[in-house]
């Protein structure tokens, strides 16, 4: 098992250094020159070179990728071009936001999905299965902004329960992270981009518990535990859903690392600032450094968690030996 | 079936939109003088106006071009990549295969929608970048599943005896693997046309689609970008969604449907 992990590492770490150069080629070989939308043109050629020099682009690319790679290792992401901050400053402010939205919602989506699935999966062929399918379809199928529009447009405009957007009321002051896990005003505001996550995220479990228990239910040891006259309740929750967890665990990891990044969307719609946010607005002001720092923060955490996945599955199913599977 | 009946009123809605739609998609328009801003549904207007007097209706039957555009290449690009990628990569085996499966790895560490928005702002925004995005992120889904039916089938008496009586590597690859493989891919193929769709109006709505055409992620950004939704505008910002909605659901339902025409034996689970 230690070497099997030791393996897994190692490829994590391959799989690290590959999406960390393919980054530094992406924002250095792409045409037009960076510091022409930093600077501007009324920089005499003096000044401009001098900037150039302080953000260490004068230097041939090749030094310029180890001086990259050595600044990775030590988690400094260089400073924004228009906020003047180093740039891991401003990523560990929103990362915490993203974090907390994203596992708010997975944890709910989740819960609901198994639930729902393996209550689904018993009641096979009845009139809610017709009713509950379709609708979990239709929310993997919608655009995620869409939805989150649609939550919009009823709980905040026309009921007006709860804020628009944003992460604090208009006037206060956004803290700490730990005050703001203590503040009732950040979990208010939380409350519709979390509910839209959970909405188009509650697809995947749900069917894959379905079908997985489907499968499940037709084992001998089911029909074991019938021929032992254990309640149906007993016999879905203790028995089937345990053994039909394994690949709903596993699309947990996955998901934790995919909607990372595909919170994009949503960060956005609702004005939360997070890390996806970050992303967009550094992207759309050409705010090379810190648009570099953010998509590479978003692709580790999905290369670490798609490993963790990876791992939790060998390690939760016996039956799949890591090494046979190549 | 419902799913080729909504690919089948999409495509007419595309082809026919010229015809079909009252209005110039980008035509401002004009009531009782006044430029019909917000105007709500009516017989002149089907599904009313834009905040800059634009009919919704026109838009969206506008729009299933761009989508079906999007969509249909994307889709295609995806298939003939990952199952070319697959079947090389199942077939030859050795270096061959390796090289395949770490690049898929690399690629899947790459989160989608950032690394669209990336290259979109290093280029030049558009429909192109969206569309290549999305076959150079999606292939390896499809690569994977090619390559261990391709592994399977590889294996079977029929190859051996094509092996035998002299046949190329080639030969083999294309003119006897290749076509039991081309409904696994076809299935891909429809969930990627979902995938690119949803791609471009995400895309759209963050600011880095095309301009120039209308597609219903540019109506929904247009939506969000100017007051819709406080304004309470359901006519404009529900209908480019349900679109959407309906057309990747309908690529769900066909490879569903199709899953079970073509292998009987998974059963309906």
């Amino acid at each position: 098992m230690l070497r099997v992990v030791g393996e897994r590492v190692g490829h994590l770490l391959l799989v690290l250094w590959v999406v960390a150069t393919l980054t530094f080629l992406m924002f250095r070989l792409m045409p037009g020159d960076p510091t022409l939308n930093f600077l501007s043109p009324s920089f005499n050629d003096e000044t401009r070179t001098a900037l150039m020099r302080s953000f260490g682009l004068d230097k041939p690319l090749w030094e310029q990728y180890l001086i990259y790679l050595g600044q990775l290792l030590r988690g400094d992401f260089g400073v924004s071009f228009l906020q003047n901050q180093p740039v891991s400053v401003l990523l560990w402010d929103a990362l915490p936001n993203t974090a907390v939205l994203t596992v708010v919602s997975l944890v709910l989506a989740y819960a609901i999905g198994i639930v729902v699935g393996a209550f689904l999966a018993f009641r096979r062929g009845s009139v809610v299965e017709a009713f509950v399918i379709p609708t979990a379809l239709a929310t993997r199928a919608a655009p995620e902004f869409w939805l989150g529009m649609l939550v919009l447009a009823v709980f905040a405009f026309g009921l007006g329960w709860f804020p628009t957007g944003g992460a604090v009321s208009p006037g206060g002051t956004i803290g700490g992270v730990w005050e703001r896990l203590f503040s009732a005003d950040f979990w208010w505001h939380l409350c519709l981009p979390a509910l839209t996550l959970t909405l188009f995220l509650q697809g995947l479990p749900l069917l894959l518990m379905r079908a997985t228990m489907l499968e499940v239910l037709n084992d001998e040891f089911i029909t074991m535990a019938k021929m032992k006259g254990l309640s149906r309740w007993s016999i879905v929750m203790r028995h089937a859903a345990r053994n039909a967890l394994l690949p709903v665990v596993t699309a947990f990891a996955l998901g934790l690392g995919a909607s990372i990044g595909g919170n994009v969307v949503i960060e956005t719609v609702f004005a939360w600032p997070g890390i996806g946010r970050v992303l967009v607005g550094a992207v759309q002001a050409s705010d090379y450094p810190l648009a570099q720092g953010a998509f590479i923060m978003i692709a580790f955490v999905l290369v670490v968690m798609n490993t963790v996945a990876d791992m939790a599955y060998a390690w939760l199913d016996p039956r799949v030996s890591v090494g046979a599977r190549k | 079936m419902a799913g080729v009946a909504i690919y089948g009123v999409i495509f007419a809605a595309a082809v026919l939109a010229d015809r079909v739609a009252p209005y110039h998609p980008t035509e401002i328009l004009r009531a009782n003088r006044r430029i019909a801003r917000y105007l709500p549904i009516s017989g002149d207007f089907w599904l009313g106006t834009t905040s800059s007097g634009m009919d919704i209706a026109s838009q969206l039957i506008h729009g299933a071009r761009t989508a079906l555009q999007v969509g249909l290449t994307a889709a295609f690009a995806v298939v003939a990549i990952g199952t070319l990628l697959g079947l090389l990569a199942g077939y030859l085996g050795g270096w061959v295969d390796k090289a395949i499966t770490r690049l898929a790895d690399v690629v899947l560490g790459l989160p989608f929608l950032p690394t669209m928005l990336v290259l979109a702002s290093l280029t030049r925004p558009g429909t192109g970048i969206v569309v290549f995005t999305v076959t150079a992120l999606l292939w390896p889904n499809t690569a994977r599943v090619i390559r261990s039916q391709v592994l399977s089938l590889r294996e079977r008496a029929w190859v051996e005896a094509a092996r035998v009586t002299g046949c190329s590597n080639a030969r083999i690859m294309f003119v006897h693997i290749l076509p039991q493989v081309l409904p696994l891919a076809a299935l891909y193929g429809s969930v990627a046309i979902g995938w690119a769709i949803l791609a471009e109006a995400a895309a759209s709505f963050l600011g880095f689609g095309d301009p120039a055409s209308m597609s219903w992620g540019v109506m929904l950004q247009d939506a969000y970008a100017n007051q819709a939704l406080s304004r309470g505008a359901w006519n404009w910002f529900v209908p480019p969604g349900v679109a959407i909605l309906a057309m990747v659901l309908a690529g769900f339902m066909i490879s569903r449907g199709s899953e079970k025409l073509l292998f009987p034996k998974l059963g309906d689970t």
